[in-house]
C-alpha cells in the first residue's frame, strides 16, 4: 500500500499524540462524572432512596462512558506499543488496583438493585465508592510519576525492565497529583448531580462539589509551583529525526532543567493551565450560585485544561526514564509503524463521528426525560420502601430498576 | 479463561432476544415482549460480568505480556482498538437503551436498538478473533531490525486472514449454540415445574430452530477450522491426531486411542482409513506430515534462524553501514528468526547454542499430545450431541404439537453446562496446541512475558482468582434467583391477552400450541 504515504510519518505521530490526549480527556469528561458520583455516593446520599436517585442519574450512561477507558487502552496498544508495554508492566500493582476497582463498578451498578436486603445494597454502594475513588486517585498518582520520570530501562532487544517499586510510586508529589485528580472528578460529579438529581441529594452534591473545586484549584496551583522549582525535566541532547524508526535507544536524552521551559519556547500552551484555573473557579462559583448547566460546562473546561496542560508541558516526551534517560519514550520514537498509524487514523475518522452522534442522541433522549423519570421514580421507590419495611423482603411484584 | 465463560452466552443470547423482539414487533403479541424482557434480564446479569472480565483482558497484555506487546503491538493492537471503536461503543451505548428505553422509544426504534446490541457483540468477536487469528497465523507482517519488532505490511492480509475468518464463524456459532442450549434448558425446567408454560414453549421453539442451525454450523465450520489449521499449524494438527509418523496419503483418522509421548506411539488406536487425509487436505494425494517429521523441520529452521540472528546482530551494530551480503542473509533467513528465539530459554545468545540445545529446542515445538487429543475429541463429540438434541426438540416442537416427554426435558436441563465445556476445550486446543509459541513461528511464549517478581504475579493472580470466584458465585446466585422468579415484566398485560385469546378460540389456550 502506498496510500498511507499521503500523510507523512511525523504528522501522523503528532495526530496520534493528540488523539491520545483526546481519548484521555474524553474518558475524564464522561466517565469522570460517573467516578465522581461514585466517590460522592456515601456522602451525598444517605438513605436507600437517595442513593437510587444518585445512581439512576448515571444508570443508563456509565457503560458507554467506560468504553472511553477501554478504547484508551486499545489506542495506546495500537498507536504507542512501547508505552503500553512499559507503563502497564511497570505500574503493575497500581494497574491491578485500578482494574479491580473498575471490575467492581459495572457489577455493582447492575447487581445492586437485584436484591432488597439492605446489607447487600450497602456492600455494593461501597463497591461503587471504591470504583470511583480508587481509579481517580491512581490516575493522578500515575501522572505525578510520569512528570518526575519513571525508573525503567530498555535492553538492547527493547525488552522493558522496571526497577522501581509500588511504594516508590507513592511519593509526595505524586500523592499531591492524586489528590488533585480526585478533587477534580468529585467537582465534576458534584456538578453532574446538581444538574441531574433533585432534592437533598442535589443540595449536598453542590456543597461537596464546592469544596472539591477549591481543593482542585489549590492542588493544581501547588503542583505547578512544585513542578517549577522541585522537579527536573527531560530534553533531547541533540537534534532528532522526527520520522525515524520507533526505537527509543537511538536518541540521547538529558535529565535536568525545568519543565516550565516549555512555556518559554511555546508560550501559547499557557492557555491550557489558564483554562484549568478559570474552569475550576467558574465551577466553584456556579455550584455556589446553583447555576446548573453552565457549571457542568465549566467543570468540563477545567478538566480539559488541567489534563492537556500536562501533555503540552511534556511534549514531545511521553514517558521519561530516570534510571536510563536514553530509554525515555517520546512522540518521535515510540509510535507504531507508519502504516498502522494510518490505518488506525482511517478507522477513527470513520467511527468517531458516528460514536459521537449516537452518544449525543442517547444523552439527549435521557436529558429530556430525566426529570419526569426522576419524579416518577421517587414515588415508585417510596412505595417500594414501604413494601420493603412491611414485609422485610420477599420478591416484589413489579420491575426493579435494572 | 475467565472472560470466555460469559462471552458465548452474550453472543448468542443477544441474537435470540433480538429474534424474539422481532416477532413481537411483527405480531404485536405481548407475550413476545415479555419473553424479550425476561431473557433480557438474564442477559444483563451475564453481560455485565463479560464486560468486567473483558476490561482485564484489554490491559493484561501490557501488564503480563510486555515484551509481547512491544514485539507485535504494531499489528495486534490495531484490531483491538478498532474493536473498541466499532463494537464496544455500539453495544455499550445501546445496552443502556435496551434496558432503560422501553417507554422512550417506538417499538421499531427499540427493536433497532436491540439488534444494534447484537451486532455490536458480534463485531467485537470478529475483531478480537482477527487479533487472535493473527497469533495463530501471522500474515501481513515483517520483522523490522531497526525497531526490533514485527511491523504490519498489509492490513488487508491481517483482516482477511483465513484462520481468523474460520475462527470467527466457528466461535460465534459456538456462542449461538451455548445460548440456544441455555434457553432450551431453562424453558424445559419451567415445563417440568409446570410454570410459565406459554413463555417456555415459545422459547423452546425459538431456541430449537436457532440452535439446530447453529449446531450444524458449529460442526461444519469447525471442520473449516481444522482445514485451515492444516496449512497454517501442521504441528497442532499432528498433535490433535496423535499422528507420530507421516503416513502415505490419504492418512487414516484416529478415532480413539491412548497417545504415549515417551514411546511416540498411540496405543489401542482405532483408525478410520482415509478419513484424516480427506478432512485435512480435501484431497487423496496430499500428505499430512507427522510429528516426527515436523520436529526434524523445526530443527532445520532453528539452524536457519541462527543465521538470521547473527545477521541481525551485525545489522544492529553497524546500522546503515552493514554490508549488503549481511542484509541479504537476513532477508533470506528472517522468516526463521523466531525459531532461533526458542533457544533463548537455554542460552542468552542463540549463536552459541550447542547441538544438544538445538535438539532440545526442536523437541520443545512438540506439544503434549494426549490433552490435545482428548480435548479435541470431547469437543467434537459434544458438537454432534448438540445437533442430536436440537434436531429432536426442533422435530417435537414443529411436528408433534410441542409435547415433550419428561425424560427429554430433563436431558435438556442437564445439557446446560455442556456447551461451556466444549467451548473451553476448544480454546484449550487452539491455545495449548500453539505452545511453545505465543505468535506461531514468531515469538516463543517464554520470551513474551513481563519481567515481574513471582510475588507480584502470584499476588495479582490470587487476587483475580479470588475476586472472580466471588463474583461468579454471586452471578450464579442471581441467575438462579431470577430464573426461579420467572418472568415478572408486563405480567398483567400478558395474562389479559392470553385470556382474551383463550375466550376467542377455546381450542388453543394453555394446551397444545404450534410455534408462533
Ligand atoms: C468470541 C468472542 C470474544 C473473545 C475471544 C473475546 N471477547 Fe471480549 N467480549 C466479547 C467477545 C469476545 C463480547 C461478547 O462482545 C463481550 C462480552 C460482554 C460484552 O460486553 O461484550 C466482550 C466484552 C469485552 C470487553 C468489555 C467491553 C465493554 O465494556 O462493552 C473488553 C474490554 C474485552 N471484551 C476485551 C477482550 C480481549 C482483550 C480479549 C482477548 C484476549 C477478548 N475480549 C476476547
Ligand atoms: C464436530 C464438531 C467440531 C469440530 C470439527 C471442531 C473443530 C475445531 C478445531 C479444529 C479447532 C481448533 C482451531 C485452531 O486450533 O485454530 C476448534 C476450536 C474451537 N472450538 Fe470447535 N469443533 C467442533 C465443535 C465445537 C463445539 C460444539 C463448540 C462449542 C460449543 C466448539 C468451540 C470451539 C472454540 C470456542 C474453539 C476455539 C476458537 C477457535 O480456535 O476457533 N467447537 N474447533
Ligand atoms: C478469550 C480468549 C482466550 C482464551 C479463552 C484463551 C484460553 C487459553 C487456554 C485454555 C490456554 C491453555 C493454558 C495452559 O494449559 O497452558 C491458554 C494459554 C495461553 N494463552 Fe490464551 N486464550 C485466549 C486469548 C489469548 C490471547 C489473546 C493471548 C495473547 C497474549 C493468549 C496467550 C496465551 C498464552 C501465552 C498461553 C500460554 C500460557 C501458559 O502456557 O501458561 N491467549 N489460553
Amino acid at each position: 500500500m502506498i496510500l498511507h504515504q499521503l500523510i507523512d510519518f511525523e504528522t501522523l505521530r503528532v495526530i496520534w499524540w493528540g488523539l491520545l490526549g483526546v481519548l484521555l480527556i474524553g474518558f475524564a469528561l464522561t466517565d469522570g462524572f460517573d467516578m465522581g458520583v461514585g466517590a460522592l455516593l456515601p456522602f451525598v446520599a444517605r438513605t436507600d432512596v437517595e442513593r437510587r436517585v444518585a445512581i439512576n442519574t448515571i444508570g443508563p450512561v456509565w457503560e458507554g462512558n467506560q468504553v472511553w477507558f477501554i478504547l484508551g487502552g486499545g489506542a495506546i496498544f495500537a498507536a504507542w506499543p512501547p508505552l503500553y508495554a512499559v507503563s502497564f508492566s511497570g505500574f503493575y500493582l497500581a494497574m491491578f488496583l485500578v482494574l479491580a476497582a473498575l471490575i467492581l463498578r459495572p457489577v455493582a451498578f447492575t447487581y445492586r438493585s437485584k436484591r432488597i436486603d439492605p446489607r447487600w445494597r450497602e456492600a455494593w454502594d461501597w463497591a461503587l465508592f471504591v470504583g470511583g475513588a480508587v481509579p481517580a486517585l491512581i490516575f493522578g498518582v500515575a501522572v505525578g510519576n510520569v512528570l518526575q520520570g519513571v525508573p525503567f530501562r530498555l535492553t538492547e532487544d527493547l525488552m522493558p525492565l522496571y526497577e522501581g517499586s509500588f511504594i516508590g510510586l507513592l511519593n509526595p508529589f505524586a500523592l499531591l497529583c492524586g489528590l488533585t485528580s480526585v478533587a477534580m472528578l468529585v467537582m465534576h460529579g458534584g456538578a453532574w448531580l446538581s444538574l441531574k438529581a433533585s432534592g437533598p441529594v442535589a443540595l449536598r452534591a453542590r456543597r461537596y462539589g464546592e469544596g472539591a473545586a477549591l481543593v482542585a484549584v489549590a492542588g493544581y496551583a501547588f503542583a505547578g509551583v512544585w513542578l517549577a522549582v522541585g522537579i527536573d525535566s527531560f530534553a533531547f541532547a541533540g537534534p532528532v529525526a522526527t520520522d525515524g524508526p520507533s526505537n527509543p535507544l537511538l536518541s540521547e536524552v538529558l535529565h535536568g532543567g525545568s519543565w516550565l521551559n516549555a512555556y518559554a519556547e511555546r508560550p501559547w500552551i499557557a492557555i491550557a493551565p489558564l483554562l484549568g484555573f478559570a474552569g475550576a473557579l467558574l465551577a466553584w462559583a456556579g455550584l455556589r450560585a446553583g447555576r446548573e448547566v453552565s457549571t457542568l460546562l465549566a467543570s468540563k473546561l477545567a478538566i480539559f485544561g488541567m489534563i492537556s496542560s500536562v501533555g503540552l508541558t511534556m511534549f514531545p516526551f511521553i514517558l521519561p526514564s530516570t534510571v536510563d534517560p536514553a530509554s525515555s519514550l517520546t512522540v518521535w520514537d515510540s509510535s507504531s509503524s507508519h502504516l498502522t498509524l494510518f490505518v488506525m487514523l482511517v478507522a477513527t475518522v470513520v467511527f468517531m463521528p458516528l460514536i459521537l452522534m449516537y452518544t449525543a442522541w442517547m444523552l439527549g433522549l435521557f436529558a429530556a426525560a430525566i426529570f419526569a423519570v426522576m419524579s416518577a421514580m421517587w414515588l415508585e421507590m417510596q412505595e417500594d420502601d414501604l413494601l420493603f419495611a412491611k414485609s422485610g423482603q420477599t420478591a416484589k411484584g413489579k420491575a426493579d430498576d435494572v | 479463561m475467565y472472560h470466555f465463560l460469559f462471552v458465548p452466552l452474550t453472543l448468542g443470547l443477544s441474537i435470540i432476544i433480538a429474534i424474539m423482539e422481532t416477532v413481537y414487533v411483527m405480531t404485536g403479541r405481548p407475550i413476545w415482549r415479555q419473553m424479550t424482557k425476561f431473557w433480557g434480564s438474564l442477559f444483563g446479569i451475564n453481560f455485565v460480568l463479560g464486560v468486567a472480565t473483558g476490561i482485564t483482558m484489554e490491559f493484561q497484555f501490557g501488564m503480563n505480556w510486555s515484551y509481547y506487546s512491544h514485539y507485535v503491538g504494531d499489528i495486534f493492537g490495531a484490531p483491538l482498538a478498532i474493536e473498541g471503536l466499532m463494537a464496544f461503543f455500539l453495544e455499550a451505548t445501546f445496552v443502556g437503551l435496551f434496558f432503560f428505553g422501553w417507554d422512550k422509544l417506538s417499538r421499531v426504534g427499540h427493536l433497532v436498538v436491540t439488534w444494534l446490541v447484537a451486532v455490536g457483540s458480534n463485531f467485537s468477536a470478529l475483531w478480537i478473533l482477527i487479533a487472535n487469528g493473527w497469533m495463530q497465523n501471522p500474515v501481513g507482517s515483517q520483522f523490522n531490525p531497526m525497531t526490533m519488532r514485527m511491523e504490519m505490511t498489509s492490513f488487508f492480509d491481517v483482516m482477511f486472514n483465513e484462520v481468523a475468518q474460520a475462527k470467527f464463524v466457528h466461535t460465534v456459532s459456538a456462542g449461538y449454540v451455548t445460548a440456544a442450549v441455555f434457553v432450551l434448558g431453562v424453558s424445559a425446567w419451567y415445563l417440568l415445574k409446570d410454570r410459565h408454560v406459554e413463555l417456555a414453549r415459545r422459547s423452546i421453539a425459538v431456541a430449537a430452530s436457532f440452535g439446530l442451525a447453529s449446531a450444524l454450523s458449529v460442526v461444519v465450520l469447525g471442520d473449516e477450522s481444522g482445514y485451515s489449521v492444516t496449512h497454517s499449524q501442521k504441528m497442532k494438527l499432528a498433535a490433535i491426531e496423535a499422528m507420530w509418523d507421516t503416513e502415505p496419503a490419504p492418512a487414516a483418522f484416529t478415532a480413539f486411542g491412548f497417545p504415549d509421548q515417551e514411546a511416540r506411539e498411540t496405543h489401542y488406536a482405532i483408525h478410520i482409513p482415509f478419513a484424516m487425509g480427506l478432512i485435512g487436505t480435501r484431497s487423496l494425494t496430499q500428505q499430512i506430515p507427522g510429528i516426527n517429521e515436523l520436529e526434524q523441520q523445526a530443527e532445520e529452521r532453528i539452524r536457519s534462524g541462527i543465521l538470521a540472528y547473527d545477521a541481525l546482530m551485525t545489522l544492529r551494530s553497524e546500522k546503515e553501514a552493514a554490508p549488503e551480503a549481511v542484509k541479504a542473509t537476513f532477508e533470506r533467513h528472517s522468516a526463521d528468526l523466531g525459531f532461533a528465539l526458542l533457544l533463548k530459554r537455554y542460552i542468552d545468545d542463540p549463536r552459541e547454542a550447542s547441538e544438544e540445545q538445538i535438539v532440545k529446542a526442536a523437541y520443545d515445538t512438540v506439544p503434549r499430545v494426549w490433552p490435545l487429543f482428548w480435548a479435541f475429541r470431547i469437543m467434537v463429540g459434544l458438537g454432534f450431541a448438540f445437533i442430536g438434541v436440537m434436531a429432536y426438540f426442533f422435530y417435537r416442537a414443529s411436528f408433534c404439537g410441542m409435547r415433550f416427554p419428561r425424560a427429554a426435558l430433563w436431558l435438556a436441563v442437564v445439557t446446560i453446562p455442556a456447551p461451556w465445556i466444549a467451548a473451553e476445550l476448544g480454546w484449550f486446543v487452539a491455545e495449548y496446541g500453539r505452545q511453545p509459541w505465543t505468535v506461531d513461528g514468531v515469538l516463543p511464549t517464554a520470551l513474551s512475558v513481563s519481567h515481574l517478581s513471582i510475588g507480584e504475579v502470584a499476588f495479582t493472580l490470587a487476587g483475580f482468582v479470588l475476586f472472580y470466584s466471588v463474583l461468579f458465585i454471586i452471578e450464579m446466585g442471581l441467575m438462579l434467583k431470577y430464573i426461579r422468579k420467572g418472568p415478572y415484566f408486563d405480567v398483567s398485560e400478558t395474562t389479559a391477552w392470553m385470556e382474551e385469546r383463550a375466550a376467542r378460540n377455546p381450542r388453543s389456550g394453555t394446551a397444545a400450541q404450534p410455534a408462533e
